[in-house]
């Protein structure tokens, strides 16, 4: 346990490092505004990483100075089982795969190359100058929540919790204290990497979310990186019609020097020797951008048209129709992969698959009862014509 | 039970139904009764449509869990609101009021004769009005 939260530890200090070094193409914000405003908590690129049937989700929150408070809301597919502080290096050099630097002059040749580094309150948690709180509830719920402890919901934030709480009742809000961010020494561009372990069956990565609170022609710009054993199958695919907002800029197998270098940061002694690297650059209006991305890694090829946020999910059955289950509540020990999360985490249209075959299934019953019935009833016939000619003997 | 006293509920009754039936067919100079319903910061129905000289009492149901408010006016008082310091209307000044999260609150206004002027009503707590929470009343003649 001490090894894994000091690898927490290392990938958030990296991802500070990369929040202050990656410039450009990276930022967008995902704010709740504080009324003065002056205070901007800025979301860079974000990695889904799946693998064992657990995803990291690493994001970063970018101090941008300010005195006031700040908050921001980030939908999740499941309850994480674990929080953490990212490492400093994860993220910025997923950047440098995609964004390599420029070749070094002539005169440089030879030097050494230096590397630069009413909703429930499920969990709370501290990482730096950044309040965690893992929440489960409705939209409204969540709004009130957040309305509660101090966030400035924008007038569009209704409509995207509620969007996102048909699919996962699972939010993480972020309140940024800026007074201690100062108080902690933590400079302009400085960042606060948050690195979630969340159990499920497929990756999921919330975009819709990027564009709450801008107007509808204001550019969505982020980088979002993929890592998963199997090539993954998108929705929407990056550089479709669908996707057409969503620029590709990798799909390919992760150099073994990737992995590497990943696997130094602290927290991702995770990563396997062979995986899927996808990378592509959100650049969608906001007024655009209603969708997110569903994922899926089994290799079936079916990513979910319910968790790319295009198709409603179907309304909980009621509970007379739903069969008992016998699920157990999962111990802090056990595979993730077995956990009663992972069951929240499932796609409800892959949750009402079990249900249509029940439904189905009654006919079937039926059919056999009936069958049943009619051989009892011939045996019961062909017994009283063999006494009957007993008899008559 | 004494046939008298069945007798007096139906009168009642009917005496409702004639009441309600005189003020539904004399609905200029008299009261209405408006039901606004505000979800995910828009304003249903999206448009209202008035009598001249209609005095009309505004029930507004905010189900989202956000602040909004409700205003009634013509051009100039919704700019007016936008571009004002206000942040809280006690329903004092008829036709603006607060719709806090979850809130039903009520609100008269008394719509004059014709005119050429339009009449909004919408949400001027920031950013709202620009998301779409305004629509036209329409005053007929």
């Amino acid at each position: 346990m001490a090894r894994r939260w000091m690898a927490l530890v290392a990938v958030l200090g990296g991802t500070l490092l990369t929040m202050g070094v990656v410039a450009g193409p990276a930022l967008a914000c995902a704010g709740l505004v504080t009324p003065g405003g002056n205070v901007r908590l800025v979301r860079t690129g974000t990695l889904a990483a799946y693998h064992a049937g657990v995803e990291h989700y690493i994001t970063s929150f970018q101090f941008e100075g300010g005195g006031a408070e700040f908050g921001s809301i980030v939908p999740l597919p499941a309850i994480p089982s674990n929080i953490e502080r990212g490492g400093d290096w994860t993220l910025q050099r997923l950047d440098r795969e995609v964004n390599p630097p420029p070749p070094p002059p002539p005169a440089a040749e030879g030097q050494p190359v230096v590397e630069a580094a009413a909703a429930e309150e499920i969990e709370n948690t501290k990482i730096d100058a950044l309040d965690i709180t893992i929440l489960k509830g409705g939209g409204a719920s969540v709004g009130q929540w957040a309305r509660d402890h101090g966030f400035k919901l924008t007038p569009d934030a209704p409509e995207v919790l509620d969007f996102y709480a048909e699919r996962s009742p699972i939010f993480m809000a972020a309140r940024f204290d800026a007074q201690e961010a100062q108080d902690r020494g933590q400079q302009v561009g400085d960042g606060t990497p948050i690195h979630l372990t969340i159990p499920v069956s497929n990756p999921w990565v919330p975009l819709r979310i990027l564009g709450l609170g801008d107007s509808g022609d204001t550019k969505i710009d982020a980088n979002v990186y993929l890592l998963t054993d199997r090539t993954p199958a998108l929705l929407p695919t990056p550089g479709t019609p669908l996707g057409f907002g969503l620029i590709p800029l990798r799909s390919e197998q992760a150099s073994t020097q990737l992995l590497d270098d990943l696997r130094t940061d602290k927290g991702m002694d995770w990563v396997p020797q062979s995986m899927w690297f996808t990378a592509f650059r959100v650049a969608e209006e906001a007024g655009r951008l209603h969708y997110d991305l569903a994922v899926d890694a089994s290799g079936r090829g079916r990513p979910s048209l319910i968790w790319a946020g295009l198709r409603r999910p179907p309304k909980p059955a009621p509970p007379t129709t739903v069969r008992p289950t016998t699920t157990v509540a999962p111990a802090p020990t056990v595979a993730p992969t077995t956990t009663a999360a992972l069951e929240l985490a499932l796609p409800p249209d892959q949750l009402i698959e079990p249900q249509r075959a029940a439904s189905e299934s009654a006919p079937v019953d039926l059919g056999l009862a009936v069958a049943g019935v009619g051989a009892l009833a011939g045996a019961a016939v062909a017994t009283a014509v063999i006494a009957r000619r007993r008899l008559l003997r | 039970m004494r046939p008298g006293l069945t007798a007096v509920p139906i009168v009642g009754l009917l005496a409702a139904i004639l009441v309600s039936q005189g003020c539904t067919s004399t609905s200029q100079a008299a009261t209405d009764v408006i039901n606004v319903e505000i979800h995910h910061s828009h304003f249903f129905p999206s448009k209202l449509s008035v009598a001249h000289d209609e005095t009309v009492h505004f029930v507004v149901h905010n189900t989202d869990p956000i602040d909004h408010e409700f205003i009634v006016g013509d051009q100039a008082t919704q700019d007016r609101h936008e571009h004002g310091t206000e942040d809280h209307h006690d329903g004092s000044v008829p036709g603006e009021i607060s719709v806090p999260a979850g809130a039903v609150v009520e609100t008269t206004y008394h719509f004059g004769p014709p005119s050429q002027k339009q009449i909004f009503y919408g949400c001027h707590l920031p950013g709202h009005w620009a998301y779409g929470m305004h629509g036209p009343i329409r005053v007929s003649s």
